[in-house]
């Protein structure tokens, strides 16, 4: 892996040849999915690019900022109801997704804040269950704010959300291209991988940028970032309101791209799977990130066939698959970190602090040693 | 009054329970600094081969008195825990012990995801009632009821904490535990094996998460492949409220969060109009939660410790 990737560096004909056929993956992807594994798994394919963003905007407030964040998933939910409620007939309203999803993204962040500032104090662990807390008082509040005025609708949720249309185009419907059909999944996929690579962009860009560093310094050390003049307060707010507007914006994309959404979407399990998706790829590594999302996202689908193989190896089933499935999976999720404990792709900062060279700090200490005499 | 005083009763059934629980988890915090997402499972588990061994020996018809037959079914939830518990530590945990923090947490929830399939392979999905067995009795006090189950689940629950107290504060192993989760290499250089210490300290959580599964199995009538969730996470709760990795402090969080949560499920609804029911139960307690720690960062019994470099 590493070679091909000094050997792309060096060549700049490969490099752009190389670009040119991810393009060519990227654009063509849906058809290769559909023509591959069926029409179903283009609809996984839209979960994997939405998953993509939720752990990267997870991904920025715990890979970048070090902070433990374990309700996430209440910012997801913040923004797809914001989207849900504005776009549907629950209260007759039809506004528009570019005036939604700008608006998803700022409430979010605004709960971010609204989760950071009490927090702010905290450490690890109690962070962590606040956190957990926070996301859960979201869900209880969406479950019952249909008594005594009907906000939410309560469990039963909200459902005919408007899809996103732009000039007429809808991406809800289905459409005829070159005399074949092609349903909403595929026309989402697009919207949905621009948006990703966007997030990309902005993960990529805050990684080095000056904010990116303070969130680095206090991941290390927050007493020392706070000496060396940085605000801790205000660094670590903005890494919950950015984290958390990001979530907001996928929110909005999940509910238009549902058409419904209910409290049920938005329990602690998910917040936890998003969590094992940056964990288990590569904590603070965008690449490791995506590839934890693309994982964790198709592996519970992939699982499903374990019935029908099943059948094949025994000739019938012996175990009830959607129970075996999980199974394996968390079975996966043990065996993975167990042999990769710092994730699928590290990023190099963690790699470097993992495996200090032996000779290198056999030195250091040697001449901390020497100075001290 | 009376509601009062019922709803503190009930609160303390709750809360004696959730601090049972509570105890696994802060015990493996202190000395591993690591949340042990899985033992609310190991709680569902202790229940389910509880009720399975109380009908095992039913089934032999034996003529024990049902507080002896549910006593052995606790025995033998007590003794699958342990051993349950020494083999998630070996299999999940020790091969992480110098990984990233996080590491664990994953392989914690891991297997807790399989904990619960493998519950739902063998017990079913349907909830599994808890037979009659137990001989109640209800005594009036003050206007409220108080069952002897009750009474029993305080009292038993109270008996295991003292224990536990005992055995940390006053025996050479509990030397040796606080020792560990003072200073694992020194203790180690002492003469104390850590690994022995840490495998100790799984199984005594795992223990009383046994017991406590089998009282709230008994407790509520029933028992579920996914009780082990909402109980692991407000023990959880618990353990933080009063400050992890502080035995005393998830004794106090737990009879706090259960009192908390039954005086907050009756009182929510007049104290705010009406506008919000008792439905917000668990909103309450979290809402306590991030109240006491905005207060107290570290618990109410956690000493301000520096962050681990």
């Amino acid at each position: 892996m590493n070679a091909i990737l000094s050997k792309l560096r060096a060549d700049r004909r490969l490099l752009w040849i190389a670009y040119l056929g991810l393009v060519l993956l990227l654009t063509t992807m849906p058809f290769l999915t559909e023509m591959g594994l069926g029409r179903s798994w283009v609809r996984i394919l839209d979960f994997v690019l939405l998953y993509m963003m939720l752990a990267l905007g997870l991904n920025i407030v715990v890979g970048y900022a070090g902070l433990l964040d374990l309700g996430y998933v209440g910012f997801y939910a913040v923004g797809a109801y914001l989207y849900a409620l504005l776009a549907s007939p629950h209260f007759g309203l039809h506004l528009p997704f570019w005036l939604l999803l700008p608006m998803g993204a700022l409430i979010a962040g605004l709960f971010g804040v609204l989760l950071g500032a009490p927090t702010l104090r905290l450490r690890g662990d109690y962070l962590a269950i606040v956190t957990l807390g926070f996301g859960e008082i979201i869900r209880v509040f969406l479950n019952n704010l249909n008594a005594p005025i009907n906000l939410t609708n309560g469990p039963q949720g909200v459902n005919l959300i408007d899809p996103i249309s732009v000039n007429g185009f809808s991406f809800g419907g289905m459409h005829q291209v070159f005399g074949l059909n092609f349903p909403s999944t595929y026309s989402y996929y697009y919207l949905f991988l621009v948006l990703t690579l966007l997030i990309i962009f902005v993960s990529i860009r805050l990684e080095d940028s000056r904010i990116g560093r303070a969130w680095a310094a206090i991941r290390e050390d927050e007493v020392a970032a706070e000496a060396m003049g940085i605000r801790t307060r205000n660094v670590k707010l903005l890494a919950f309101a950015m984290g958390a507007s990001f979530g907001g914006v996928s929110g909005g994309l999940f509910a238009a791209f549902q058409g419904f959404v209910s409290p049920e979407s938005f329990n602690l399990m998910e917040s936890v799977m998003i969590l094992c998706m940056i964990v288990l790829g590569g904590m603070g590594n965008i690449a490791g990130v995506i590839l934890g999302a693309v994982l964790l996202t198709t592996l519970p689908e992939a699982l499903r066939y374990l019935g029908p193989l099943q059948e094949f190896l025994f000739g019938e089933v012996l175990v009830d698959p959607s129970n075996l499935r999980m199974l394996v999976f968390g079975l996966a999720l043990i065996i993975i970190m167990i042999f990769r404990p710092a994730g699928l792709l590290p990023s190099s900062r963690r790699k470097r602090e993992l495996q200090p060279e032996p000779e290198v700090a056999a030195q250091e200490q040697a001449t901390v040693y020497d100075s001290k005499r | 009054m009376d509601i009062f005083l019922q709803q503190l009763v009930n609160g303390l059934v709750l809360g004696s329970v959730y601090a049972l629980v509570a105890l696994g988890y802060t015990m493996v915090y202190g000395i591993l600094e690591l949340i042990n997402f899985a033992h609310g499972e190991v709680t569902m588990v202790g229940a389910l081969v509880s009720l399975a061994a109380i009908g095992a020996i039913l089934g032999m018809g034996l003529p024990l008195p049902g507080v002896v037959i549910v006593l052995l079914g606790l025995l033998v939830a007590m003794a699958v825990c342990a051993a349950l518990g020494f083999l998630i530590e070996r299999v999940a945990y020790r091969p992480l012990r110098n990984a990233p923090r996080l590491a664990p947490l994953i392989t914690a929830i891991g297997v807790s995801i399989v904990l619960q399939n493998v519950a739902m392979l063998i017990w079913g999905k349907q909830y599994i009632p808890f037979p009659a067995i137990l001989p109640i009795e209800r005594y009036e006090f003050l206007g409220a009821t108080i069952t002897n189950l009750q009474i029993f689940i305080v009292l038993l629950s109270f008996c295991a904490m003292g224990g536990l107290v005992l055995l940390i504060n006053r025996t050479r192993l509990g030397r040796a535990m606080r020792a560990t989760a003072q200073a694992p290499q020194v203790a180690s250089l002492m003469g104390v094996n850590v690994n022995s210490i840490i495998s100790l300290t799984f199984i005594l959580g795992s223990m009383l998460a046994a017991v406590a599964g089998v009282m709230v199995s008994a407790y509520y009538g029933l028992a579920h492949y996914y009780m082990g969730f909402l109980l692991g996470l407000k023990a959880f709760t618990a353990a933080v409220l009063g400050g992890i990795g502080n035995v005393g402090g998830a004794m106090l969080g737990g009879l706090l969060l259960g009192i908390i949560e039954s005086l907050g499920a009756s009182y929510i609804g007049p104290l705010t109009g009406g506008v919000l029911g008792s439905h917000y139960q668990d909103a309450f307690a979290f809402f306590v939660l991030i109240l006491v720690l905005v207060f107290r960062p570290s618990g109410l019994m956690g000493e301000r410790v520096a962050e681990r470099p």
